[in-house]
């Protein structure tokens, strides 16, 4: 049985591993001509934390029972699950240029049936957590200790089922679930403040009865210490405020609710690509 | 005839199948009493998890926990089962298939004085459009039991729907259900009444009257609405050249919808409906409901002349 990470990459591999998972999204997007490369680049860093350093996992058994589950609840940002997924050896690289084309086993957003290492279809916003409770109540069930990863959007928190869940998971006092907010700001067509304000959000899921840690999402060690700090808590759900910048690593898509939704031309790919060098 | 509620019977079936299997575990929506499932809670609390007053976030943790291998029942109110928790439903159970059993309690007008907001008349079209969804309305206590035991052993999302009161129990205690198979309940030449639910036992009821009148109909429960039985229908429409198809929902994508797509496809045949057609209703006894929007053994007996006329 695996008692820690496959990878365990060290913090420099981890940074390298993060650009490639942005050369990926922007290569993967563009080459599909739609997609959402902003919050797929802001989630780049967590999920390489992840994936190549946190959780237990076996590319070569992705249906493994004590596996720690990742559950992408803002689906949007499959992309770069996909070029983790690929990188960590769920499937080959080469799959990565059919994302969003007919046949592929890479959907616009996640399809738990058609992708390995894909936890829980996603795309209709505010789901993910509460799958995550689902799974978080079987393991206690079960009495496994594999833990519950959930990544949400900030803009998703707009949904009342985020909060109903938030509800719950504290409810059943769910200690082996840690969410992850990648608070990058902006969602589809403004910064978040301007479309519905969310503040104070930290002292929302406080109130809502979280364990709440509040990051820089783009600074490992900031990433990792937090991850460890999740694991901590007793007898309550810990979430990690991430934040982020929408866009992160290609300096015209950072901070750009315009790049929320829409794919690179080949002109900016080539520029994006070459800043992620 | 003797009655039963079929919730009542859900409620004691999920004990026993509690005890039987340890990976089934039960959701609701703060409604235990009432849908039954507070008799699973006080034998297995562990298993059972009340979700509060929150649907989508109950389908959503019952995605979960069937992803991880148990096999949840989540129970609410009809209303609340389909209209509240829609989408959840379609992306989180329909969508990737999970093993997730819904079964809705205070189905259709029969709920009687709760009124409009809480009549589930819409709730058999809506899970009926979704792919990968088992559809059932057992139409009395025994087939509940039944058709809740077999939902369990078989992969897949479900959606059962139960009414309310207590309804005459039909069949025998040895009653075996099938999935998708039609049950002939009394044969006959002239015209075929297709009911579902609590209209199987008042399609009876119609056709020993019209029985002393000399038109002898062929009565079909087709409890599972999804997949539908469509050699049943095919037979009814070729045997007797007439259906009459009832059902406790408006009159949109319900049974009758669906008899209707098969026989005109197949072989078609002049059709009649008893159904809430096009309204809701409102506050009221049970009884004067179904008698007031036309959900009766006479309504049937009508609809079955005018069927024959037509033939």
């Amino acid at each position: 049985m695996l008692q820690a990470n496959i990878f365990n990459y060290s913090l420099t591999d981890l940074e390298e591993t993060a650009r490639k998972l942005r050369r990926h999204v922007i290569t993967m997007i563009t080459a599909a001509g739609s997609g959402h490369p902003g919050g797929s680049l802001s989630a780049a860093d967590i999920i390489t934390a992840l994936y190549f350093k946190v959780m237990r996992h076996n590319p070569k058994d992705p249906q493994w029972q004590d596996r720690d589950r990742f559950i992408l609840s803002k689906g949007h940002a499959a992309p770069v699950l996909y070029a983790a997924l690929a990188e960590s050896g769920y499937f080959p690289v080469e799959e990565l240029k059919t994302l969003r084309k007919l046949d592929s086993c890479l959907q616009g957003h996640t399809d738990r049936n058609l992708t390995p290492g894909v936890e829980m279809s996603a795309g209709s916003l505010g789901m993910g957590l509460s799958f995550a409770i689902g799974v978080a109540l079987a393991a206690r069930l079960d009495t496994k200790t594999y833990r519950t990863y959930v990544l949400l959007g900030d803009g998703e928190c707009d949904e009342g089922q985020i909060w109903e869940a938030a509800l719950s998971a504290a409810h059943f006092k769910l200690d082996n679930i840690t969410a992850i907010i990648d608070r990058n700001g902006i969602q589809l067509t403004d910064w978040t403040r301007n479309v519905m304000n969310l503040e104070p959000l930290s002292q929302k899921w406080q109130a809502f009865g979280w364990h709440v840690i509040e990051i820089d999402g783009h600074d490992f060690r900031q990433i990792l210490t937090a991850l460890e700090e999740a694991m901590t808590i007793k007898t309550r759900p810990a979430v990690i405020i991430a934040h982020t910048t929408k866009g992160k690593g290609v300096s015209f898509m950072e901070n750009k609710a315009a790049f929320h939704g829409k794919a690179p031309t080949p002109e900016e790919a080539e520029r994006a690509l070459k800043e992620l060098e | 005839m003797n009655e039963a509620a079929p919730r009542e019977i859900y409620g004691k079936t999920l004990v026993s199948l509690g005890r039987q299997n340890p990976d089934i575990v039960v959701l609701d929506a703060d409604l235990s009493p009432s849908t039954m499932t507070h008799y699973f809670a006080r034998e297995f609390p562990q298993r059972f998890f009340d979700c509060g007053l929150a649907e989508q976030n109950m389908m959503g943790i019952a995605a979960g926990l069937a992803a991880s291998g148990k096999i949840p029942f989540a129970s609410t109110f009809a209303v609340f089962a389909s209209c509240r928790c829609f989408d959840q439903v379609r992306i989180c159970l329909s969508q990737t298939k999970l093993n997730v059993k819904i079964v809705a309690t205070h189905g259709g007008i029969s709920v009687g004085e709760d009124g409009t907001s809480h009549q589930a008349i819409e709730d058999l079209a809506l899970y009926c459009a979704l792919p990968g969804f088992t559809v059932i309305v057992p139409a009395d206590a025994v087939e509940t039991a039944a058709a809740v035991k077999v939902a369990a052993a078989t992969y897949g999302p479900f959606y059962i729907r139960l009414g309310r009161p207590k309804i005459p129990i039909i069949y025998p205690e040895s009653y075996p259900f099938t999935i998708g198979k039609a049950v002939t309940m009394r044969r006959g030449k002239d015209v075929t009444i297709i009911a579902t639910g609590i209209m199987v036992a008042k399609a009876l009821e119609a056709s020993n009257s019209l029985a002393k009148q000399g038109i002898e109909c062929r009565v079909v429960n087709m409890s599972t609405i999804k997949p539908l039985d469509e050699e049943a229908i095919i037979s009814a429409a070729s045997e007797t050249g007439a259906i009459v198809v009832a059902e406790e929902h408006l009159a949109q994508g319900g049974l009758g919808s669906r008899v209707a797509m098969t026989s005109s496809k197949e072989r078609p045949v002049p059709m009649e409906f008893v159904n809430l057609g096009e309204r809701y209703a409102v506050s009221g006894k049970s009884s004067e409901l179904l008698q007031r929007y036309g959900l009766t053994d006479r309504e049937i007996a009508k609809a079955v002349k005018k069927a024959i006329e037509r033939k």
